[in-house]
Order: structure tokens, then C-alpha cells, then sequence
């Protein structure tokens, strides 16, 4: 059985390396919509990428992977929304984990907006 | 419809913690000697009165505003009793709500389990203000075992040191899966 003492050992590494983090203005928010029409269409996947790859990273300081309720467009779940401080919101619908780490890489790091995944762009 | 049992956990505890839950304890018990596998979510959330739990697992009853349908509690409820198991839900305004599900396994119609261990992560990751006490216990010819994962020990241990930290939270995603096949033993179900 793996015991807490393995986290102790870890606890001591971290200490004193780990600032506090602040949520500042120059934060960005992705947000996941984990209801139950996000679950069931795959959300789950595509938050557990997103917030491994900004962890490992070392993106925490920058950028903050949360969850929300139903965001009123279940046909298009699992969808993620990006919000960077002084821009418009841009939403990315039906997502999977292949998706979801292509925004990361483009969108988030590389400052560009993968345009063929957002909302704006899909045929309505 | 969701396709694995975990899936329902996510959402049903989902529910725990938009009604202010500081406290889920979550129980997956498999009982191998009584071909079931039951899973308790138990919360200090606002809970609800009489009337509200009697229309929860009404489809078309929600509490949210977006849509006219709440379908993550009948979805749960219709998983557990097209097996041939139960579901029951508690609650008491002010003090909390209960969900127990029992699905027969060998049922034809049980979803599997499917990835638990992603569920609870999710959950401890995305949640770093409510506290989590999630047990896995198994029952087999051989006996019960179980563990159980209880992030205020957790936190006691860390000081302040996040859960979404590189090295804590890999920490926490082997914690789930080794002791989770450990507890298994002759096999996952």
C-alpha cells in the first residue's frame, strides 16, 4: 500500500519553494463545463489534460484550469472556455484530450487561437 | 446516459459542492460474495426539504435555471435500478443529502466502474476548498479490503502546499491507483 509518508518526503522537498500563488490581472481562467451533459459527452478526460499539462509545465502561475456548471449549450459539450485578461472569452467546443492539448500548445502558450475548434466558427 | 459508473460519481458529487458542501464523504464498496456494488455520496451541503427530494429524481425538475431538464439524478437512479439494484436519497435542509446507489453485477445491464480513480482526482484537484473522504473497499472469497483517501489528512501533512502541485498531485494520482489494485487483488471488476 502506498503510505503518506511518500507525501511527507514531498512536503519536505516542496516548503519554501512554493510561493503564493495570486490571482492577478494577468492570470488566464480555462474553464471546463463539467455537468452532467459535459460528463457524459467527455469533459472529464479533457479536464484531467489540460490541468496535467499546465502542471507539468510549470504553468500554475499563469494559467488556472477550473470547472463550471452547465453552460447552456449541451449539443456542443464538452466545451472549454479560455479567458485571458484584456481579451474577448473564446470558446472551444466539442473537445477531447487530443483537442484540448493542441489549444494548450497553440492557444495558450503560442498566444494564437486554434479558430477551427471555437464556437465563433462553427456552422450553426 | 453516462457509460461508467464513475461517471455518476463526478456528477452526483458535482451536485455537492454547488450546494456548499465543506465536507463529501464518497463509499465504493464491491461485494463480490453479494454480487453488488454500492456507492454512497454523503454531504454537509445546504440539502433540501421534503418536497425538493421528492421531484430530484423527476427528470424535469432542476434547481438550475438554464434549461428545464436536471437529468444527473434520474440518469444515476435508472443505472442502479436497470440492474435489478436500488437507489435511495436522502436529505435534510441545513444539514446535508445522501445518495446510495447499489448496482447487481452480474447483471447484464451494470455499466463498469470504469476509471474511479480519475473521478475522485478530478474532484480533489478542482475542489481545493471542500474536503474529500473517499473509501474503496472490496469483498472477496478472501475477505474485505479497503483504503481510503481523506484530504484533510492530506492537508494537515502538506501545510500549504497545493494539491495541483507536479510532484503532490502525481503523489495523489498513484495513491488512488496502486492502492486501488492492491485492494482489487484477484483482478479488477
Amino acid at each position: 500500500m502506498k503510505t503518506l509518508e511518500e507525501l511527507r518526503a514531498i512536503r519536505d522537498r516542496m516548503q519554501g519553494q512554493v510561493g503564493l500563488r495570486s490571482e492577478d490581472d494577468t492570470h488566464t481562467r480555462v474553464v471546463v463545463g463539467m455537468a452532467t451533459c459535459g460528463i457524459a459527452s467527455g469533459a472529464r478526460p479533457v479536464l484531467t489534460t489540460l490541468s496535467d499539462l499546465v502542471q507539468q509545465k510549470h504553468l500554475t502561475d499563469k494559467i488556472t484550469v477550473t470547472q463550471t456548471g452547465c453552460i447552456g449549450l449541451c449539443q456542443y459539450e464538452p466545451i472549454v472556455e479560455v479567458m485571458e485578461p484584456g481579451k474577448p472569452k473564446v470558446t472551444y467546443i466539442k473537445m477531447n484530450a487530443e483537442k484540448a492539448a493542441e489549444i494548450l500548445e497553440r492557444h495558450l502558450i503560442g498566444g494564437h487561437p486554434v479558430e477551427k475548434y471555437t464556437l465563433a466558427s462553427a456552422n450553426l | 446516459m453516462m457509460t461508467e459508473i464513475s461517471l455518476h460519481v463526478l456528477d452526483i458529487v458535482e451536485n455537492s459542492t454547488k450546494a456548499g458542501a465543506k465536507l463529501v464523504r464518497i463509499g465504493v464498496a464491491v461485494d463480490h460474495t453479494a454480487d453488488s456494488l454500492t456507492v454512497t455520496v454523503d454531504d454537509d451541503g445546504a440539502g433540501m426539504d421534503e418536497a425538493q427530494v421528492a421531484r430530484v429524481t423527476d427528470p424535469f425538475y432542476t434547481s438550475r435555471t438554464t434549461r428545464k431538464v436536471g437529468l444527473g439524478v434520474p440518469f444515476f437512479k435508472y443505472a442502479a435500478e436497470i440492474t435489478g439494484g436500488t437507489f435511495c436519497i436522502t436529505s435534510q435542509k441545513g444539514v446535508g443529502t445522501k445518495v446510495e446507489a447499489r448496482f447487481v453485477l452480474s447483471s447484464i445491464d451494470c455499466i463498469p466502474l470504469g476509471d474511479i480513480g480519475a473521478t475522485i482526482f478530478t474532484l480533489v484537484i478542482c475542489h481545493q476548498d471542500t474536503d474529500f473522504v473517499y473509501t474503496y473497499g472490496c469483498r472477496g472469497a478472501e475477505g474485505m479490503k479497503a483504503f481510503t483517501l481523506d484530504t484533510r489528512e492530506l492537508r494537515e501533512i502538506l501545510g500549504g502546499v497545493p494539491f495541483d502541485e507536479p510532484d503532490v498531485s502525481a503523489y495523489i494520482k498513484d495513491y488512488l491507483r496502486e492502492n486501488k489494485e492492491e485492494v482489487d487483488g484477484q483482478g479488477p471488476i
